[in-house]
């Protein structure tokens, strides 16, 4: 039995007393993908609470960051960087779901063969910056990135999603309360992220700049991410002082959230608090009608990462996280 | 989602330099009062460009209805049609009787004679037939390019634009980048001398490639290469010209010239079997301009190599680079950086070209995009001689190619002007062999 499997074994049986309050390298684990040599590292993030939002006298804050409200979350795994092109090109070309997985995990029971798989794009998707190891992926859509997470778990057989808001907050602070996860000051933004003033106008190989506390990589800057929720600009008004794993399930295509901010923002928009709404008009040059359901053609600044809970949730709730 | 009207982006210069513009007044309602007749709309072309420019017509104007769609395929054009219906349930802008759906090669002429409007977008290869007929019934017109495969086909436009000039007809050329901000405002920084005389640029369209549709049973040779048109260069006239040509138009464009000759080399590495026709999967020519300028132009089609889709030219004071994602920079001969068009907030270029044409059409003013666009689609078509010959190409000699790749008169029973061989292979140029002037 490999490391991985051991971390692997020993986390299910922490989820199950759901004990484990502290990550330790130790669960963090690799998800190899049986036909390709790429592998996605994931990271264990401890459950926990946090202040979601935030506070009134931060620089820049938007009316939509508040109030600040305490939240709850289990403990998941993070993937370490954001999803790339030559991952999801995986997903696109479909060529190694002929291979059976080894070590595939029994978390969940589907058929790769019985998911769709996103269209072979017209242009290049890229606009031209790029499709190279360790581009991070862009002009995806949020159904994409879904059909993405269901297209791996089923490779896998571990159950792989985009992160709820919540979760994306909570991960991206590691135990901060400040602007950016590691203080208040932007003058050392350019250590952490990728943003408009240095980035040249394109997102950057993942990985290259300093992780946050809990060893993630680009969580402000670079592509901004997609998450599961709805983009509800009031929606911490309504929330209860604590709530536990808080989601707003999207039914609408628009608008859903994006986080973290892009190469193409300015750094206040890259704040830990700072929510993105997707627009009708990150497809508007898609000259077909209809537009394409899996590509976006002016938002190669966002992608997504993706987490896998502790627990196990139901196969029906399963496909609620992919299918919205 | 759809938001059917679109007044107030339209900008009419004549009404404002005649000094009727009115605070508060939407211009484009205000042009109505002059002109409120309701405009039919025809479509030619139904796939989904077609059908994305049927859309972006019913959106650009409240007074106008789609009355008429033509396609080569039966099952093509229900298919837009169904789409267009549910987008436009209550407009009461979609109004396509069952006896003013047309199918076959034919079928363009009447949808054209019931519309003020036709929107001409099947593959390039119909084009100037299509063209002629249209401004011959005094129709206004959006094209998608190129707006031909051959050169017969390109003096054919030239001289239709002419007779659509002296009709006063609008034609808008899907060369959308001529409607997108990041361009307009380098064309205007050129004009202002920023990066002074423009001497060489690169322009690149390289990515993974498009669909490829195979043979089916039962289709005969016609209807398989009307399906897979992408890769017969009768229809689509090769990627240096169905995609690269927008690159192409903005060397010529930022220029302000059109290539005296051209050189290039090119082939087929990766994609070349049997579901791929006879087209190349990669071109590199250099365009060479009266003004001594020297364009590089590359396209690929070959998935997991470098990709980009833009253009950067180098000026005698800066340096511009155009970017897909919609930025646009110029930079000093220091490499700093002087002009900078962010891009987030520009409107859709492809919804722009509809909103002008059909302000234009309504305030009697004529936009003539044909003749660029011919002589754009000539430089690509240049370049593909080149390539495809692997010899030096003037402008002069290849204006005066007689070289028919569409036949005049087409039906399902037709020979293709191209036909496989035993294995299903294609022939392919050969550069040094081919002669691309017969």
């Amino acid at each position: 039995m490999n490391s991985r499997n051991t971390s692997l074994l020993l986390l299910s049986l922490l989820g199950l007393f759901s004990g484990f309050s502290q990550g330790t390298e130790a669960n963090d684990y690799q998800q190899e993908l049986t036909g390709s040599d790429l592998v996605i590292d994931m990271i264990s993030i401890p459950e926990g609470k946090f202040t979601m939002g935030s506070q009134e006298g931060e620089a820049n804050r938007k009316a939509d960051e508040g109030p600040t409200h305490e939240v709850e979350i289990n403990a998941f795994w993070m993937s370490k960087y954001e999803v790339t092109w030559e991952l999801y090109n995986l997903f696109v070309n479909r060529t190694i779901d002929a291979v059976a997985n080894t070590a595939k995990g029994t978390d969940v029971d589907a058929a790769v063969d019985a998911i769709a798989g996103a269209t072979v794009p017209y242009v290049d998707m890229s606009l031209g910056m790029g499709t190279e190891a360790g581009l991070p992926v862009g002009n995806v859509t949020h159904h994409s990135a879904s059909a993405f997470c269901d297209w791996l778990s089923a490779k896998t057989g571990y159950f792989y999603r985009l992160p709820t808001e919540a979760e994306w907050e909570y991960a991206a602070r590691a135990g901060s309360g400040t602007a950016y996860h590691f203080g208040d000051d932007v003058a050392a933004l350019d250590d952490y992220a990728w943003h408009y003033k240095n980035s040249d106008n394109t997102y950057h190989e993942v990985g290259q700049k300093k992780p946050n506390p809990w060893g993630l990589y680009d969580m402000h800057g670079n592509v901004a991410e997609w998450t599961l929720d709805q983009y509800l600009p009031d929606v911490y008004q309504k929330r209860a002082e604590t709530s536990l794993n808080p989601w707003e399930p999207a039914t609408t295509e628009y608008p859903r959230t994006a986080r973290g901010g892009s190469y193409d923002d300015d750094a206040e928009s890259l704040r830990s608090a700072a929510r993105m709404p997707s627009k009708e008009r990150w497809k508007m040059r898609d000259p077909q009608f209809p537009k394409s359901k899996w590509w976006n053609t002016d938002a190669p600044f966002v992608g997504f990462r993706i987490v896998r809970q502790a627990a196990v949730p139901t196969p029906s709730k399963m496909k609620k996280y992919w299918n919205q | 989602m759809l938001t059917p009207s679109r007044r107030g982006f339209v900008k009419s210069s004549a009404l404002v330099t005649a000094g009727m513009l009115l605070p508060g007044m939407e211009i484009s309602a205000m042009a109505n009062v002059f002109n409120d007749k309701k405009l039919k709309i025809a479509v030619v072309g139904c796939g989904g460009r077609g059908t994305g420019a049927a859309n972006q017509a019913l959106k650009a104007d409240d007074n106008v209805e789609l009355v008429a769609m033509a396609d080569a395929f039966q099952d093509q054009l229900d298919s837009s049609l169904i789409n267009l219906q549910e987008a436009y349930e209550g407009t009461g802008k979609v109004n396509v009787k069952d006896q003013h759906k047309y199918v076959g090669f034919d079928a363009y002429k009447k949808a054209i004679d019931q519309a003020d409007v036709v929107i001409l977008a099947t593959p390039p290869g119909f084009r100037p037939h299509h063209f002629e007929y249209a401004v011959n019934a005094g129709k206004h017109v959006f094209m998608e390019k190129p707006v031909a495969t051959d050169v017969p086909g390109i003096r054919k436009v030239l001289e239709m634009a002419k007779v659509a000039k002296e009709k006063k007809l609008n034609v808008v050329v899907g060369l959308q980048r001529h409607y997108q901000n990041n361009y307009l405002a380098i064309a205007e920084k050129i004009k202002e001398n920023t990066v002074g005389k423009i001497v060489s640029g690169q322009v690149y369209w390289n990515n993974a490639g498009v669909w490829v549709r195979p043979r089916e049973a039962g289709q005969t040779e016609m209807e398989y290469q009307m399906r897979n048109w992408y890769y017969f260069n009768w229809l689509c006239g090769d990627h240096i010209l169905e995609q690269h040509i927008h690159n192409i138009d903005v060397a010529n464009w930022f220029i302000g010239e059109y290539p005296i000759s051209a050189q290039g080399m090119g082939g087929r590495q990766i994609r070349n079997g049997i579901d791929h026709g006879e087209i190349f999967d990669h071109h590199f020519v250099e365009f060479t301009y009266p003004s001594g300028a020297v364009i590089s132009s590359q396209c690929r089609h070959q998935p997991g190599t470098w990709s980009k889709v833009g253009e950067n030219f180098q000026g005698t004071k800066g340096s511009i680079d155009m970017k897909d994602a919609g930025t646009a920079t110029i930079l000093d001969l220091e490499g700093n950086a002087i002009f900078e068009h962010r891009g987030k907030d520009d409107p859709n270029p492809y919804q722009v070209e509809h909103d002008r044409l059909f302000a234009s059409i309504r305030n009697k003013e004529v936009i003539s995009d044909t003749e660029n666009g011919a002589k754009s689609t000539m430089t690509a078509i240049l370049g593909r001689m080149a390539t495809y010959s692997g010899k030096v190409v003037t402008w002069d000699d290849a204006m005066k190619s007689e070289k028919l790749l569409v036949p005049k008169e087409m039906n399902w029973d037709s020979t293709p002007p191209t036909m496989p061989d035993a294995n299903g292979h294609y022939v392919i140029p050969t550069p040094g062999t081919t002669d691309v002037f017969v």
